[in-house]
């Protein structure tokens, strides 16, 4: 087997041969380094304020949006498209949302706040359906459909009260904002978080037996099991930080906060579709060699149909988020939104060429930008300065990105 | 030879725009057989044969396979037909491991509606490695591939869901003479399988050998058919260049 050879012959230290053994992505370790070397900094810089159980708490609910979105993303930018008009149609669904809640439904009624969900999703998926029509059937470029759509979503959402904001919202529907009641507690993280590593262990038992039935090479336990400890402390490290942040003058333990289990939820479910289902592998197909996704008879318009279906759906979760969060409906919402998920799907590693890209980096590229966008906070700098910094990092992050790529070739 | 043809392609037309790519072409190809389709790079033969294939449709005339007429409008038809293409640029995606590109659009799903990646590896295993018992590392992404790896894969995957006709698109342009030879075995053991072949190439010499006929393409225009055994190389040679066909030998 020349394999197990070439292996033999590649010895080095054990960080290396554990990270080569765990078949762990250097590109994705490379970024985890980045975020613990930018955390690392911002938690001197600001005095340990950045990394007190409080900041991590809003850093993971900031991160939310741009996250739920850039799983969208992820899947257009892999199919060779883009969304430009992301943080509009946010805004425009966002607006509907509140707009029935407080205008139109009866107020408090049980069912006011769920149904005003389920419109806002149903309009965010006609808009995905109206722009992936007109760059599937239609052939417009994705880049001006949706730039064209960045104009008409955001006048859309002003349209919708005539600018005015349209407050405050359900109670009960403020959990989704991850504020004062918007967590789970100390119990149900736990709980939850027991499940995802009895998940985590059964997969990986049932990913050895399948390889081991077919009599493919399997990981060595021991890197298995190293990942395996890595991931438990990584849940375990989350659950104690987010418990360990209190309500309001109580000793009471927020938990994980509502918005991230949405995020968590968006995640599996779209890593699910991009890696077990035809779907997922044919947008990967189109992005890599659109001929050849033709003549293997993909659907390619119906494909790219559904990922711009898709795409709305995900910024109308943004948007019943981002209204929870503020607690009422502004027409400003998720502006220039759209260039903080595109960064955070590109610094996460999703090539602009097409076919190449992972949600779970997309999030890692989310909570970098987020991090430094919250630490810079924290140090005072102005907002003109962070847009300075964080459009920096972006040019930086794409070309470590194009140099890693020609080193690996 | 008296069999119903495997194929008959009968008064092709196809026009793009004011260019008559293909006009009044017919041709036909019976089992076990290998047709050699020649021309020279832009005669109208890849156009031809992408109507066959599913890849462009006709504007006129009529394909019968096994004698009955086929629709043939998309890719998925024509595989339908038990029609399999390689093309020239070998159509894979570089994104995509081989089992991924080899099952592309034809994916084994298990009993919840997944792929099931690890049968779609396991057979890709048996029928790579018939072919390429040196191709390994069959879960790397196509673009870290040796030509003669890719044309593997795409050759793979013609044959692995039982062609009943086969295109290959210069199939040997992209290889050395080790990986040519391969190809010419496999189109022999093809033949002996009773798979009736295509082989379209401008080069004569890529396909005189191996093909029992040669159609002639020039200018979209069938020159014409030929036994292979009935001519010299100079005669289609002349076919090509010129359009002028050999006096026909009594059979």
């Amino acid at each position: 087997m020349t394999n197990s050879e070439t292996r033999q012959e590649k010895s080095g230290n054990f960080v290396s041969v554990f990270f080569r053994e765990a078949e762990i992505d250097t590109r994705m370790l490379a970024m985890l380094i980045a975020l613990l070397a930018i955390w690392a900094v911002l938690y001197f810089l600001t005095d340990g304020i950045f990394l007190t159980p409080r900041n991590l708490y809003n850093l993971a609910v900031q991160s939310s949006v741009v996250g739920i979105m850039a799983c969208g993303m992820v899947l257009i930018i892999v199919a060779k498209h883009i969304d430009l008009s992301v943080g509009s149609v946010l805004g425009f669904t966002g607006m509907i949302i509140a707009f029935l809640q407080v205008r139109v439904f009866t107020l408090d009624a049980s069912w006011n706040w769920p149904l005003t969900i389920v419109c806002g999703l149903a309009v965010g998926a006609l808009v995905g359906l109206w722009q992936g029509w007109w760059v599937a059937y239609r052939d417009v470029p994705a880049f001006v459909v949706t730039l064209g759509g960045l104009l008409v979503f955001r006048g859309a959402a002003y349209l919708v009260t005539d600018g005015q904001t349209v407050a405050p919202l359900d109670p009960t529907y403020q959990i989704f904002g991850g504020g004062i009641d918007g967590s789970i507690g100390a119990l149900w993280s736990w709980i939850l978080g027991g499940v995802a590593i009895a998940w985590m262990v059964v997969s990986t038992v049932r990913n050895r037996a399948r390889r081991a039935k077919y009599g493919f090479r399997a990981k060595p336990v021991w890197a298995e099991a190293g990942t395996l400890i890595l991931g438990v402390a990584a849940i375990a490290a989350f659950i104690i930080v987010m418990n360990s942040y209190y309500k309001p003058r109580t000793d009471i333990p927020r938990g994980i906060p509502v918005p991230v289990l949405i995020l968590i939820s968006v995640v599996v479910i779209m890593t699910l579709v991009s890696r077990i289902t035809k779907f997922g592998r044919y947008v990967y197909a189109i992005g890599g060699n659109l001929e050849a996704a033709e003549l293997s008879g993909i659907d390619v318009k119906k494909v790219t149909l559904w990922i711009f279906i898709i795409m709305g759906l995900l910024c109308a979760v943004a948007g019943v988020v981002t209204t929870a969060r503020l607690n009422a409906g502004a027409n400003s919402m998720g502006q220039l939104e759209e260039l903080n998920v595109i960064a955070a799907a590109v610094i996460g590693g999703t090539s602009l060429n097409g076919g190449i890209g992972a949600v779970s980096g997309a999030i890692l590229g989310a909570v970098i930008m987020q991090s430094l966008d919250n630490g810079m906070v924290l140090l005072g700098m102005s907002s003109a300065m962070r847009q300075v910094i964080i459009g920096l990092v972006l040019v930086v992050a794409v070309w470590f990105d194009v140099v890693y790529n020609k080193r690996k070739r | 030879m008296q069999t119903t043809p495997l194929v008959e392609m009968r008064h092709i037309h196809k026009r793009f725009g004011g260019v008559h790519a293909v006009n009044d072409v017919s041709i036909d190809l019976y089992p076990g057989e290998v047709v050699g389709v020649l021309g020279h790079n832009g005669a109208g033969k890849t156009v031809l044969i992408k109507t066959l294939s599913g890849a462009i449709p006709l504007d006129e005339g009529e394909i019968l396979i096994n004698g009955e007429k086929a629709e043939i409008l998309t890719p998925r038809d024509a595989r339908k037909y038990g029609i399999e293409t390689i093309y020239q640029t070998l159509a894979l995606a570089d994104n995509l491991d081989a089992p991924a590109n080899l099952f592309l659009g034809r994916e084994i799903m298990t009993p919840y509606g997944t792929l099931d990646d690890g049968a779609m590896e396991n057979e890709s295993r048996k029928v790579i490695e018939r072919l390429n018992p040196n191709f390994k590392n069959i879960k790397d992404p196509v673009r870290n591939m040796s030509g003669g790896q890719r044309q593997s894969i795409a050759i793979a995957r013609a044959i692995y869901f039982n062609a009943k006709i086969l295109i290959m698109d210069e199939p040997t342009a992209a290889l050395g003479p080790h990986e040519t030879a391969m190809v010419a075995q496999l189109i022999k053991q093809l033949k002996s399988e009773g798979i009736g072949i295509f082989l379209i190439s401008h080069d004569l010499h890529d396909v005189f050998d191996l093909s029992d006929r040669v159609s002639v393409i020039k200018n979209g225009r069938l020159v014409g058919t030929r036994r292979t055994a009935d001519v010299t190389k100079d005669d289609v040679l002349g076919m090509i260049i010129m359009g002028k066909l050999p006096p026909e030998k009594a059979a």
